[in-house]
């Protein structure tokens, strides 16, 4: 109907594509060659500190200044540590939400209508407020006076207080922290349209429990579940703020590698070569993905 | 049977836990009367009181007031544009380009966005000399394109779910499309595009990395200035601040809520979880 209109109006449809197209292929597509073409320049003293991938030297010769060689920092070990611990340490957050966010969408899931909404808006308001404030959250309670050491002593486990702050196991509760809501949010979407009379039958047939979770809830719920690990995995992976702020001087993840090439050492090649690798380690699974979905 | 419902009965409370306890702990030691925002000494507000008398702050604060205002109404206005190419302009060249464009933030850590949100302002800069890199509005063009993302992704998923029959009888009565959008549509997506905007707005006044990115050294937000603090120790300063942000959000969040309960017959899947969905098809 309003395709048909459009087709009188030609000009309203092109303004209204024709507005937001311009703004994405300016301020997201235009951004990404850019890192591209810094990726492959060389580096150099001097504002900016990349030469230009064309020089223009007079008598129509024109240089070629590709520097491919910088993506050979894959061999290097600090980034390949860099790049493992990331790894390392956004599958842990992704698992323990996982772990931690699916009983809880389930249990939602069960509750009435009235319930439940009241139930995700307490999941949804954390989500909502400052998520750097929540990260300090985490500073004063990990301290070694703090909430945590005080409890763990009371109870006698502990005789005197761990150092907790600033590893990488705080930063990796600071992730698990933030972005447990975007792991229940899709898992109870998934749930909230499960259809739990299926259970019933299940059991009515002889079913255990568990056995008709792990072949009926569970498979019934992947997409949910696919969602919520992408969703966690993608931000825990390029964080930056967490481990700065949490995870000390042993934890060095990709983020903060880009961040400290960039800002410390003004390498801005290798700074936008991490991203390019960055980019294509996490779109790459996530277009297959995508495919796979589809048909 | 019994026993499993128990389990996760205790996954549940320990889940809400986790998630209420640094916040609970925040808002207490911000009235704390020693320094210390770990040790319960005795009741006072003399931080709210430094809050109020520190001049960086806020300043800072009226940065990020500025920023987030500008970068959550324009991206409002732009995401209603693409949510409608989206939903409603079926074939035109070059769609699923856009469409990968529009989500591409959704799917990118803060760091790639903000390195390359910097880059393209140098080179910007270096061309037509314009926008001047580390103004606020660097800081603001950036969040708007974040937030677009975001905004678009909740108003695609609202717009999906709006009756057709309903603009298709008003064009039947004689309205001019146009009209019929502004009587029928708009209203209907209203709760989503409050929404939306209250998601923009948070979004850009909480961002830290892509802010110090893109910011000089001489407009700095909030966050960055939070950020910095942070780094260097503890203070319940920060922790006044915290108190006040999140009872502000939270009032915010009540109040659209409540408008959008008004609504709810147009509203009855949840935005926000309908927009995660989106993602995972």
């Amino acid at each position: 109907m309003i395709d048909n209109h459009f087709k009188k109006n030609q000009w309203i449809k092109r303004t209204i594509i024709g507005i937001p197209y311009f703004w994405l292929v300016i301020f997201i597509l235009i951004p990404f060659l850019v890192i591209l073409k810094i990726s492959i320049s060389e580096a150099t003293w001097g504002t900016p500190p990349y030469k230009p991938l064309l020089q223009f030297l007079g008598n129509h010769i024109v240089q070629f200044n590709i520097h491919l060689e910088n993506y050979q920092i894959l061999s290097d070990m600090i980034y390949r540590y860099s790049f493992l611990q990331s790894l390392k340490l956004a599958s842990l957050s992704t698992l323990s939400c996982l772990l931690l966010g699916y009983p809880m969408a389930y249990y939602i899931a069960r509750q009435d209508e009235h319930l439940q909404t009241r139930l995700i808006l307490l999941i949804l308001l954390p989500f909502w407020t400052s998520f750097l404030l929540r990260v300090y959250a985490w500073v004063g309670i990990l301290s070694p006076s703090g909430f945590f050491n005080t409890l763990l002593m009371e109870v006698g486990i502990l005789s005197e207080p761990l150092r907790f702050l600033y590893t990488p196991g705080a930063a990796l509760v600071g992730m698990v922290y933030c972005y447990l809501p975007f792991m229940i949010l899709p898992l109870y979407a998934s749930l909230n349209k499960f259809d739990f009379s299926l259970l019933e039958a299940a059991a009515d047939l002889g079913s255990k429990p568990l056995r008709a979770f792990w072949q009926i809830t569970l498979p019934l719920t992947r997409p949910g579940i696919v969602g919520g690990c992408v969703l966690v995995f993608i931000p825990s992976f390029g964080e930056f703020v967490i481990p700065e702020l949490l995870g000390g001087s042993k934890t060095f993840m990709l983020g903060k590698v880009i961040w400290v090439e960039f800002f410390t050492n003004r390498d801005w090649p290798v700074a936008a070569c991490l991203a390019v690798l960055m980019v294509l380690f996490l779109v790459i699974p996530l277009v297959l993905l995508q495919k796979r979905q589809g048909s | 049977m019994m026993k499993k419902s128990r389990s996760i009965f205790g996954v549940v409370i320990f889940g809400y836990a986790f998630l209420y306890i640094p916040l609970i702990s925040l808002v207490i030691f911000s009235f704390n009367a020693s320094k210390n925002v770990s040790v319960w000494t005795g009741f006072s507000l003399q931080w709210y009181k430094a809050l109020f008398y520190n001049d960086q702050i806020i300043s800072a604060f009226w940065n990020s007031l500025t920023v987030a205002l500008f970068a959550s109404t324009l991206s409002v206005i732009l995401g209603l544009f693409a949510s409608l190419v989206i939903v409603k302009a079926s074939q035109f060249l070059g769609r699923n380009i856009f469409k990968g464009l529009v989500s591409a933030p959704l799917v990118m850590p803060e760091v790639l966005l903000g390195l390359s949100f910097l880059l393209l302002f140098v080179s910007l800069e270096d061309m037509i000399g314009w926008p001047t890199t580390g103004s606020l509005t660097t800081i603001a063009l950036a969040h708007t394109t974040i937030a677009l993302a975001y905004v678009t992704a909740i108003l695609t998923a609202q717009l999906g779910n709006v009756d057709e029959s309903l603009t298709e009888a008003a064009l039947d009565l004689g309205a001019s499309p146009l009209k019929a959008f502004f009587v029928i549509t708009l209203p209907i997506i209203f709760p989503a595009l409050m929404g939306g905007w209250l998601l923009a707005f948070v979004l850009s006044f909480d961002d830290v990395v892509i802010a110090s990115f893109v910011a000089g050294p001489e407009s700095t937000t909030l966050p960055m200035m939070i950020f910095s603090s942070i780094r260097f120790g503890v203070s319940p300063e920060i922790n006044a601040l915290a108190t006040l942000i999140i009872f502000v959000i939270a009032g915010l969040i009540f109040v659209v809520g409540f408008l959008n309960q008004r609504q709810k017959n147009f509203l009855k899947p949840d935005p926000l979880s309908e927009e995660e969905l989106e993602e995972t098809d």
